[in-house]
């Protein structure tokens, strides 16, 4: 069996797998239970200064009968009392000594950050996470993500808490910057352990069409908040790519975002996280789901033949590059494999009317038929087609040549015109405009045009 | 062993006869909808008789514009909340559904049309209305599928339309004919009321058009006439005994069915002569009002049955038994049905031989013929100019539904010489567009 147990930072856990502080981590009572469940550790919800919230706090964006793929909070840092919450760290201490349990900070003066970093640690609190993140309401204060926009004070906050703190500290970096890497850079400089990210992103998730208002809806009216689940992690993958691959950052790196089962942590994992937190899905579907992650965990690296977490930390990161460290020579061609086809011609249409023209039908069957010489393979058929491995998308140069844009740029052989011979679309065949008027209107009208146009075959027999 | 027993009470009547395609609510249409594919060129359109844009309905629920699918459903077919329960969708448009190929379950196309359409009908939200008064006037027979869709169609084409109908009540077949457990009464005269409201046109009820004079004054009065007669009563078999009390006409006994529920007696034992899916119809029917034993005969082999093999499927859920190749000579009895008199037979280069010596009685204490319907051909015989092919079904245009006296238009049963409500729909709605071009020649 593999060994699933981490030391992040010097903060050890049994297994990667955290609760990122939000709902789930509001209380002793919660913790305890995740514990119970299997969770390795736990980011308590932040604690801070007396904050009031309002109702309602959450929206959702669903996708057709998916519910929650992306989820957005307008709450605050833990409203509870400090005391309750330092006695509950306590409480789960004890009874899981070896349990990761991290307290989340957010104040704001430098007597506050100590104050909060001792009492934390007196309640024995594995580490802490400071939260430069929350992008609503706490930034109004001067707090949160107003903190981790400004690399400078992000810096010497990190300072502050360096000068008390005895455990690892983590800080929390927000998403909501154009480079990632900044913060994370000050949060280095200012001597922090880790760093943790994403937080959630500044978002609106839906406006309501009746009440022309923006969700959550209180009192008629709504506010920006913060988006995560699911859609988030995209971003999420890219920024810990970007901390991880920064030659200068080198800190341990907490993955957060979209997290949901074992492959989302791998994910995480092999961009370069060596723990992983999640929030959203535990809120959807409650603290069970960390049997399915960890067995997922636990087989994946079986059969991969990885002993330790370490085994695989960052392991797709040589293969994240530049786009112009691309090989251009290399070619995939669209290929339909007919028996499995069912023939919902999605992948024409998609390449008809969204790509390149390089997909047609033929009389008499639905099977659509790739043209060769105008493939470029983009994917988009394969990533539209409805059934499993029917579209592939196959190697169709031979292997033995690389060149990348860079290499063409040195070697100056890149195109400078639009005529140049060596531009990509030269000869690429694009149909007339005008030879799409008109040309499936009787494919795509609906059936009332149909029956008008005497297409619809009327019984003669009974 | 009977699977029901009698239902006493129209709650009883309800069980026995459970909806096969209840409505969906929200939740149901949302996961649904949200498996279809949106096909490009989709298969199941073109399976569709009345070619509605099933993706295009399909992606509106989805999308939460129940409203703007049920535009779409009705725009290409008027019966679409009763075509959404009672099409034979397995051999149509869900039958088309590309799922099939994948071995997956296809899209319930057709529960989600009754569902969108339903929306809409309890609301009485307006989505259509007759269109700019045309001046001209056209007489309407029969207030079938094929009546009412071409009533509808004439009137958004601004035509003054009288319905004239021989039953007390509108859809033909709908309410008369198709099994209960396809569509309740309600929802079939729900959408009845709601399209007439939708376009305004008169229905005379009670008022069969039956001699020539009645035909002279409409010919004289109105520009054009549509003929939806549809077929008309079982045939005879010409057997003896076939008079005797308990025998009675599948056609007729499902419409006492269909009007009366549980008022209407079933016997113990029912014999169902027929392969068609009337005969499947009137046997599960049987069944379900609780008869302990229905057997189902038919003249030849069991793959040779007209019915889909889905409906036979239904009558054997429900203990239907099926008699293979035999033919009915005699109904016994004294004054009552008492049995059957059989004789074996066997198909022979396509032809039903019978056996001598083979016959033999086979008891029961009720019959049902479901051995087809008769044409309507005495009453079409009034009409001067209109001819019959060989099969007594009224010639007429295929594109305009024009028949031999170009006064007269026919669609539905009585020219496709009986199909499904979705046939007499899709062409009545063709046969208007065919009687507008006539007359704005
Ligand atoms: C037992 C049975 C079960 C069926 N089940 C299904 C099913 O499950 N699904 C399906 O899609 N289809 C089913 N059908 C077929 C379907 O009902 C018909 O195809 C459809 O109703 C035909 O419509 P129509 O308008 O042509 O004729 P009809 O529905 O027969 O309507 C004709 C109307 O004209 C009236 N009429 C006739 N003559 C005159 C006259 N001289 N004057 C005034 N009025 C007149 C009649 O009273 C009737 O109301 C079934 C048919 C039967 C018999
Ligand atoms: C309702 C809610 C409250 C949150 N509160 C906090 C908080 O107090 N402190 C904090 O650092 N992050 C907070 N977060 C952010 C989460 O810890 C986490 O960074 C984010 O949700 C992304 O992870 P996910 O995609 O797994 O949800 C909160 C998130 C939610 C949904
Ligand atoms: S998308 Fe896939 S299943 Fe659909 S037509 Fe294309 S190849 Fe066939
Ligand atoms: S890979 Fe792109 S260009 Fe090639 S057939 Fe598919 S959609 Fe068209
Ligand atoms: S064939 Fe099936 S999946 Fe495709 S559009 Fe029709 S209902 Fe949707």
């Amino acid at each position: 069996m593999p060994d699933l147990s981490i030391n992040f930072a010097g903060i050890k856990s049994p297994n990667p797998f955290w609760l990122a502080s939000a709902p789930p981590t509001n209380s002793g009572y919660q913790i305890m239970k995740a514990f119970d469940a299997g969770w390795g550790g736990a980011v308590w919800k932040t604690l801070g200064v007396p904050v009031v919230n309002v109702s309602s706090r959450y929206g959702g964006v669903n996708y057709r009968d998916k519910r929650l793929v992306g989820f957005n909070n307008i709450e605050l840092i833990s409203d509870r009392p400090l005391a309750d919450n330092l006695r509950e760290i306590e409480e789960v201490k004890k009874r899981f000594p070896n349990h990761a349990v991290i307290a989340s900070l957010m104040v704001q003066t430098r007597q506050e950050w100590h104050d909060i970093v001792r009492q934390s640690q007196d309640a024995g609190a594995d580490g802490f996470e400071l939260n430069f993140g929350c992008p609503h309401g706490m930034c109004e204060r001067g707090m949160g993500s107003a903190v981790g926009q400004e690399p400078k004070v992000l810096q010497m906050i990190v300072e502050w808490v360096m000068e008390v703190a005895t455990k690892p500290v983590i800080v929390k970096l927000t998403p909501n910057i154009s480079d990632i890497t900044e913060p994370a850079m000050a949060a280095r400089r200012g001597g922090a352990d880790a760093i943790s990210l994403i937080n959630t992103i500044q978002s609106i998730v839906g406006v309501d069409l009746d009440q022309f208002a923006p969700y959550p809806i209180v009192d008629g009216k709504g506010s920006n908040g913060g988006y995560c689940g699911p859609a988030v992690k995209p971003i999420a993958l890219n920024m810990v790519k970007n901390c991880a691959q920064h030659p200068d950052i080198k800190l341990p790196i907490s993955g957060i975002g979209g997290i949901e089962n074992w492959r989302d942590a791998v994910e995480h994992i092999l961009l370069g996280a060596s723990s992983v937190q999640v929030c959203t899905a535990a809120m959807h579907f409650g603290f069970g789901i960390i049997r399915e992650m960890t067995s997922g965990l636990e087989q994946y690296m079986v059969e991969k033949g990885f002993n330790t977490i370490y085994d695989m930390v960052g392991k797709a990161l040589p293969n994240v590059l530049h786009w112009e460290d691309l090989n251009m020579k290399y070619k995939v061609t669209a290929n339909i494999h007919k028996d499995k086809c069912i023939g919902c011609q999605l992948c024409y249409t998609a390449c008809e009317d969204g790509a390149h023209q390089a997909i047609k039908l033929n009389a008499d069957t639905r099977v659509p038929e790739i043209i060769e010489e105008n493939c470029v393979g983009c994917n988009l058929c394969s990533l539209v087609c409805p059934v499993e491995d029917c579209i592939t998308m196959d190697r169709t140069d031979d292997d033995t040549q690389h060149l990348t844009w860079k290499e063409r740029t040195e070697a100056g052989t890149a195109p400078t015109e639009f005529n140049d011979e060596k531009a990509g679309g030269r000869h690429h065949w694009v149909p007339e405009p005008s030879a799409a008027l008109g040309k499936e209107r009787h494919k795509t009208l609906p059936g009332k045009a149909r029956l008008y146009s005497g297409e619809t075959v009327l019984p003669t027999e009974a | 062993m009977a699977e029901f027993s009698t239902p006493t009470t129209e709650q009883q009547f309800a069980e026995n006869f459970a909806q096969l395609k209840p409505v969906m609510n929200r939740t149901e249409a949302l996961y649904e909808s949200s498996r279809c594919l949106f096909c490009f060129d989709a298969p199941c359109i073109k399976a569709c008789p009345s070619g509605i844009d099933i993706p295009q309905f399909i992606r509106q629920i989805n999308s939460g514009n129940d409203t703007g699918a049920a535009r779409t459903i009705y725009e290409a077919n008027y019966f679409g909340n009763a075509c959404g329960k009672v099409c034979p969708t397995e051999v149509l448009c869900e039958g088309a559904c590309v799922y099939n190929l994948q071995e997956v379950k296809p899209i319930e196309i057709g529960r989600l049309q009754s569902y969108a359409t339903t929306k809409v009908i309890k609301s009485g939200e307006k989505l259509f209305g007759p269109g700019a008064d045309n001046g001209k006037k056209v007489a309407v027979i029969g207030a079938g599928p094929a009546g009412i869709s071409a009533a509808c169609e004439l009137r958004s084409l601004g035509y003054g339309v009288d319905v004239f109908e021989a039953k007390a009540q509108p859809s033909g077949l709908t309410v008369y004919g198709v099994a209960p457990y396809k569509i309740t009464n309600e929802e079939t005269l729900a959408e009845m009321a709601y399209l007439q409201a939708q376009f305004g046109y008169n229905v005379h009820f009670n008022s069969a058009i039956s001699s020539r004079e009645e035909l002279a004054k409409l010919e004289d009065k109105y520009d054009a006439i549509f003929l939806g007669i549809g077929l008309g009563r079982t045939n005879e078999l010409g057997l003896p005994g076939e008079d005797k009390i308990n025998c009675t006409g599948a056609v007729e006994f499902i419409s006492e069915l269909r009007q009366h529920h549980h008022a209407v007696a079933v016997g113990r034992k029912v014999i169902v002569l027929g392969g068609g899916n009337t005969a499947m119809d009137a046997a599960s029917e049987s069944s379900r009002l609780g008869a302990e034993n229905v057997i189902l005969a038919y003249r030849r082999a069991k793959d040779e049955m007209g019915a889909y093999e889905f409906e036979y499927d239904l009558a054997k859920g429900v203990g239907v038994k099926g008699l293979f190749n035999v033919a009915p000579v005699e109904i016994t009895g004294n004054g009552y049905v008492a049995g059957v008199k059989f004789i074996r037979t066997e198909t022979k280069d396509g032809k039903v031989r019978e056996i001598a010596g083979s016959e033999f009685v086979e008891d029961c204490d009720m019959v049902i013929k479901a051995t087809g319907q008769a044409k309507q051909t005495e009453f079409l015989s009034l009409i001067p100019g209109l001819k019959l092919d060989s099969k007594g079904r009224i010639m007429a245009n295929a594109h305009t539904g024009q028949t031999g006296n170009p006064k007269y238009f026919a669609s539905g049963d009585a020219w496709n010489g009986g199909a499904e409500v979705v046939n007499a729909a899709a062409e009545a709605k063709l046969t208007a567009r065919g009687i507008h071009a006539y007359l704005s020649k």
